[in-house]
């Protein structure tokens, strides 16, 4: 690894340095989590941006960190077919780590993410914290908050010494950084060692895109959710949810009955083994609010529940419960809503 | 072929699980142990595959309080051949870098060609083991797999990554972890229940794996623990008829809609 293009201007130094990982689409574009990322770094410290791009699309990735706040970004390119499992990713943070000698680094918390964190951990010998939902500093240093057994608690950890690692929760932080003019380094990946299967490493033999089938606001993100379960009856019946979620301009999801009979992706699962979700509304229609569908609900702002059944566990974290039959209750709620022009 | 099953205890996520307000760790009474959900599929991955193999073998390996062997051997009962359990009390409230290093620790003296796990435990929710553990092992790690194929000498799959999914594939030894969309474990049978009783469990302790949980090394600690206040429940109706218009009226005046 070789850094090209080194320009190092005036900076704060006295700010310690905290790297975010920020992962892009084959497009070239920042996964939704960048703000997030970067406003969670920009309360510890100077937020430094690490990018693996396809060819050609770094700089303007680098840029996009810039708009979420990143100060500094480290950019390198590579492609995704034919290279080891997770190895680029790790070497280009690795570089950065180098380079900046961070005090604590974030990593989104999905598949990806987890082994960059799990291997740069192993590899510097440095505490992890996992499944993070804010983090702020004291007088000691990085503190991360966690929220534990589906948001029954709330725990702080810090690490003894060193820098921290971090896999940051998907949607939980709130803060964002202002935007910034980055100071963009190119970083080669040498390809030593990357492309040849070293035979301790995994090597990925087939990308295939996903195809944007939505057009609804991503999950994770969305104000406002509308999800659908089991009580739905069927993939068409599944589609009442989906109306409602279009007429508010909402997210979609679902339970994880719902996913398994086949009425909804498994990328739409909220819950302990799904999405975790923050939105300021969300409906379940014909769901039942097992604890384990709870916990990837349970902070939103307002919950309204739709279900057949007065004693469904979901009535009893709901703001505004109907008992009553989903088929009835939707239509006649999109129809008065329309009517008042909403 | 050896395959070596990660299998963590964890509190019935069905149930009431509680966290000690003063010291941060799980009160264990307070709650049914059960075998970790995913890390169940991992179970069933592996025996599924040494009936259909020529020559495989599995262990199980636990790390956790005495409790664990109670899981040990309801798992043992699924098919496993063996079952090593890693107990001691200087792994109270063990974080994830000492955890992985007593996994390692515990692999290399077992031996295996494979090791699955689950992907992410319900009580731990940090999905980091199997990939320390990996890159402890010096081995290749392929991780969060929705789907596995086992061969002789390599081990494939798919998982998610970045605007798609990819396919993977690790020569062997290697490391895997195994998603909740892979199929639902077996129920052991009786004859499974009464044959895990005679299989061979055996147990270490940290001295015995040459771990040092007091090492000098930087660890996560916990700083504080506090219960979140329980969400209150609201206005309930039932469905007279003009339930969707009082539902709009509510989304309307509070302007949520
Ligand atoms: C380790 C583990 C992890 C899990 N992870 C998740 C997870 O991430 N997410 C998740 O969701 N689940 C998860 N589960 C499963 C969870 O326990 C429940 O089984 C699941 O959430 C139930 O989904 P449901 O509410 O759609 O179905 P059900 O429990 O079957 O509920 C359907 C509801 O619909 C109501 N109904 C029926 N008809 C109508 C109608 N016409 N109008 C209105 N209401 C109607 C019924 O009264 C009933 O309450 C997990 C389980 C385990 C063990
Ligand atoms: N204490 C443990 N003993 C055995 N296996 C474990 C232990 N902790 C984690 N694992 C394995 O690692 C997987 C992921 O767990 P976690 O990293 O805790 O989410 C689990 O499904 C297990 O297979």
């Amino acid at each position: 690894m070789t850094m090209v293009e080194q320009n190092t201007p005036e900076r704060n130094t006295s700010e310690p340095n905290i790297l975010v990982f920020l992962p892009v689409l084959p497009s070239g574009e920042l996964l939704g989590s960048a703000a997030e990322l970067l406003g969670a770094a920009s309360a510890l410290g100077t937020p430094v941006g690490v990018i693996l791009a396809p060819a050609g699309k770094g700089h303007a990735a680098a840029e996009a960190a810039g708009q979420c706040g990143a100060a500094r970004v480290f950019t390198a390119e590579h492609k995704v077919t034919g290279s080891l499992l997770t190895t680029p990713y790790l070497e280009v943070v690795a570089a950065a780590w180098e380079a900046t000698g961070p005090e604590a680094v974030l990593v989104p918390n999905d598949v990806d993410g987890r082994d960059i964190a799990a291997l740069l951990s192993v590899r510097t010998g440095s505490a992890i914290a996992s499944d993070v939902v804010g983090v702020h500093r004291d007088e000691e240093g990085v503190v991360a908050h966690h929220s534990v057994y589906g948001s029954g608690y709330t725990t702080e950890s810090a690490p003894t010494h060193g820098t921290l690692i971090i896999t940051l929760r998907e949607g939980a932080v709130d803060d964002r950084a202002p935007a910034a003019e980055p100071v963009v380094e190119t970083l080669e990946l040498n390809g030593a060692g990357l492309d040849e299967p070293p035979g301790t490493a995994a090597s990925i033999t087939e990308f295939t895109e996903s195809v944007e089938a939505s057009t609804r606001p991503d999950l994770r993100g969305a104000k406002t959710v509308v999800s659908g379960g089991r009580g739905l009856g069927s993939k068409e019946g599944f589609e009442l949810a989906g109306q409602l979620a279009d007429e508010l301009g909402a997210g979609l999801g679902a339970s994880r009955a719902a996913v398994d009979a086949g009425y909804a992706a498994h990328s739409l699962q909220v819950g302990q083994t799904g999405v975790t979700v923050t939105p300021d509304l969300y409906i379940a229609l014909g769901i039942s609010g097992a604890v384990q569908h709870q916990a990837g609900m349970q902070t939103a702002k307002t919950i309204v529940a739709v279900n057949k059944d007065p004693e469904a566990p979901i009535f009893d974290i709901a703001d505004f419960g109907i008992v009553g039959d989903a088929f009835e209750v939707v239509p006649q709620l999109i129809e008065t809503l329309r009517a008042k022009g909403q | 072929m050896k395959i070596v099953v990660l299998v963590k205890e964890v509190p019935d996520s069905y149930g009431e699980r509680k966290l000690n307000l003063t010291t941060g760790l799980a009160e264990r009474e307070a709650s049914e142990k059960v075998l970790d959900e995913i890390t169940g599929r991992a179970v069933e991955v592996a025996v599924s595959y040494a009936e259909s193999a020529q020559e495989a073998e599995v262990a199980l390996l636990a790390v956790g309080p005495a409790s664990a062997e109670a899981t040990l051997r309801k798992t043992l009962a699924m098919g496993g051949d063996s079952a090593h359990h890693v107990v001691d009390e200087g792994l109270a409230g063990a974080d994830l870098t000492l955890t992985a290093e007593v996994i390692a620790a515990a692999l290399e003296r077992i031996g295996f060609d494979l090791v699955i796990a689950g992907d992410v435990s319900s009580d731990g929710t940090g999905g980091l083991i199997p990939t320390m553990v990996a890159q402890r092992l010096g081995t290749a790690h392929a991780t969060s797999l929705d789907a596995v194929e086992i061969t002789d000498s390599a081990v494939a799959g798919e998982r998610a990554a970045y605007g798609g999914t990819v396919r993977v594939q690790a020569p062997l030894p290697a490391v895997v972890s195994v998603t909740e969309r892979l199929p639902d474990p077996r129920f052991p049978g009786f004859k499974g229940i009464m044959s895990a009783k005679k299989k061979p469990l055996e147990t270490y302790t940290l001295a015995d794996l040459g771990v040092e949980a007091e090492a000098d090394v930087p660890r996560s600690i916990m700083l504080s623990v506090s219960e979140t206040p329980a969400r209150m429940s609201g206005e309930k109706i039932t469905d007279d008829g003009d339930a969707g218009t009082r539902l709009a009226e509510y989304l309307i005046q509070r302007r949520l809609v």
